[in-house]
């Protein structure tokens, strides 16, 4: 790491601002649309109590001020990650969301990876063998793929894998009274986790999958793939160093975006494999109307996005050699 | 036309017989198909008078199928309309009028694109309440970002052609400039993310719909694979078949999307 990718970052952080308050503004309108208040929600979940009561916790909370105070009010909430009570799961909303998160990170992390993998193995033989049946065949696989519902190919997979075969288990994310030992406890893990991370991965792989294609098909025809070839290098060698590799980038560039799409596929996955991350934590808060989580969710989940975009400008920063930060040097 | 190509033609057709399906709903399958009409679990092909079968609560799987195709293309086409609508007028206003109006609205987009769609269209449904207007809404603001950028990049690319500085030496007010002239020639490239953008909709609403979210008083291919999940071990049909319309339509949608962008593409270099 150069000392330029320090200040790389925190010129990215700070562009990243402007984007927080503007999903913040969002956020309290959206809280503010909502019928009822903080509080009669905070009293609705813990057992009510009489209006002199309510008027006190206004008091506390503030929200007896006028509109410009309170958004003020929960500017500094939000700031000092103080996101409010969650009445749903009863516990702090910060904590709820501190608890399920490693779990969806587990899980998306991996659907990310395997399905740009996937996505670029695939790909890349669908460029190599371009305008063959196998062409033909990969990309119509993705396409079909990718138009069908995340919670229907889970289900199907639950199905066949699960009922008719039980090579998998059916729910959660580690088995009650498995194994303890860090070893036993991974696998365990991972076992439960093979056929969500699946479902995710091959429903969003039609994206990498053409990108790869069409990248490839670029650099196949590009100046320095004929140099290496007339100078007589092997054939693997050009497709691996002179056509993949650069076609890999514009991948690298989606795996940011893809990020929002996966947190949302998440929600639905979790749900159907039960598993205990963020998005059950999300359709929990919404089934149950509580709308702390959800804002506190929503802020979450672009803070995320926000930070695994920035780790993904600095991977493609390093992996092309051509691109340099804002001011001119190499990142 | 002949270049649409097996894919596209396919896309067309089985668009066309959906949203066929979807104007005769009340033909095909007269009635409320949330009535319980014959007993319950009944297997699909074995009675005539209910082709694929009831569900657990004896309500005809068939009509069901039918009447829940007006929901999914409704809500699909209209929160598409919306999104690319929005994303046109913001991506124009960006690309022509500049400075402190293009950062503030660039900034904007960003905000929308950066919050994940489906936690967004989440939280509306949740505070507005599910109704099919609502999820059209929810869908649709969370979905114009993409469309807003392209057409800003066009527009952008545009705006320095002659054509443009003709117009607007002949004394064609800014505004009308970018709307008559600019606009026209921006709007190719958004014909391709059309067959997405509607894809992406109708992928969210039957999410949505699975996840208990959808309209409660309109039948939703969606709601119908979370109905069948109670009885997926005994009667998996009720989950695969509606799964199957929903990627049927999104299938169709994307391939006519990819059809027309494809045909369009020669003039560019994409």
């Amino acid at each position: 790491m150069t000392r330029h990718t320090g200040s790389f970052i925190a010129r990215r952080l700070l562009q990243a601002i402007p984007v927080i308050l503007i999903v913040a503004v969002g956020v309290f309108a959206l809280l503010e649309l909502a019928e009822g208040d903080a509080v009669d929600a905070f009293l609705a979940g813990t057992g009510g109590g009489d209006v002199a009561f309510a008027e006190r916790l206004r008091q506390d909370w503030g929200l007896d001020q006028s509109l410009p105070v309170r958004f003020l009010i929960y500017l500094e909430a939000v700031f000092t990650l103080d996101l409010g009570y969650s009445v749903a799961v009863s516990m702090p909303v910060m904590q709820a969301i501190a608890i399920r998160l490693p779990n969806t990170i587990l899980m998306m992390g991996s659907a990310i990876l395997l399905s740009a993998a996937l996505g670029s193995f695939f790909g890349g033989i669908a460029a190599l063998k371009r305008g063959t049946p196998v062409d033909t065949g990969i990309t119509v696989t993705g396409l079909v793929l990718n138009a069908m519902p995340n919670f229907w190919l889970g289900l199907i997979f639950i199905v066949v894998f699960v009922v008719k075969l039980s090579w998998f288990p059916l729910a959660g994310i580690a088995t009650i009274d498995g194994p303890t030992d860090f070893l036993g406890r991974a696998a365990d893990i991972a076992w439960h986790l093979v056929l969500p991370v699946l479902t995710l991965a091959l429903t969003y792989m039609a994206l990498y999958l053409r990108l790869m294609r069409g990248a490839m098909i670029e650099t196949q025809a590009s100046e320095w793939v004929r140099a290496a070839r007339a100078r007589g290098l092997p054939r693997g060698r050009i497709i691996r160093r002179h056509i993949a590799r650069p076609a890999l980038l514009p991948v690298v560039t989606m795996l940011g975006l893809q990020t929002g799409n996966l947190l949302g596929g998440s929600v639905v996955i979790e749900s159907v494999f039960s598993i205990p991350g963020l998005g059950s934590l999300a359709y929990q808060a919404v089934a149950q109307r509580d709308l702390p989580l959800v804002a506190g969710i929503l802020l979450a989940g672009t803070l995320l996005v926000i930070v695994v975009n920035l780790v993904v400008d600095l991977a493609y920063a390093r992996l092309d050699p051509r691109v340099t930060d804002d001011r001119g040097r190499a990142a | 036309m002949t270049r649409l190509g097996f894919g596209g033609w396919f896309g067309l057709g089985a668009l066309g017989l959906l949203v066929l399906v979807a104007l005769a709903a009340d033909l095909i399958a007269p009635g409320d198909p949330l009535d319980i009409v014959a007993r319950p679990m009944l297997p699909p092909f074995t009675d005539w008078a209910h082709p694929l079968g009831t569900d657990q609560l004896g309500r005809d799987v068939f009509a069901a199928m039918i009447h829940g195709t007006r929901v999914s293309l409704l809500v699909g086409l209209a929160a598409a309309a919306g999104a690319i609508g929005i994303g046109i007028v913001v991506g124009t206003l960006a690309g022509f009028l500049t400075g402190w109006v293009d950062d503030v609205l660039m900034r904007v987009t960003e905000a929308f694109q950066t919050v994940p769609t489906f936690l967004l269209a989440l939280a509306m449904v949740s505070v507005l309440g599910a109704s099919t207007p609502n999820i059209i809404l929810a869908i649709g603001i969370s979905s114009w970002p993409q469309t807003a950028r392209l057409v800003r990049a066009e527009i952008l690319s545009l705006k320095s052609r002659d054509y443009v500085d003709a117009a607007r030496m002949a004394g064609m007010r800014p505004l009308m400039v970018a709307f008559r002239e600019v606009l026209p020639g921006a709007l190719q490239p958004v014909i391709a993310l059309v067959g997405v953008t509607v894809g992406a909709a109708i992928l969210v609403e039957s999410s949505l719909a699975f996840l208990g979210l959808g309209d409660p008083n309109e039948v939703s291919w969606g709601g119908m694979v979370a109905n069948g999940r109670a009885v997926l071990r005994i009667a998996p049909h009720l989950v695969v078949i509606p799964g199957l319309a929903v990627a049927l339509a999104v299938l169709s949608v994307s391939l006519i999307g990819d059809a027309f962008g494809r045909r369009l593409a020669p003039a560019r270099e994409r």
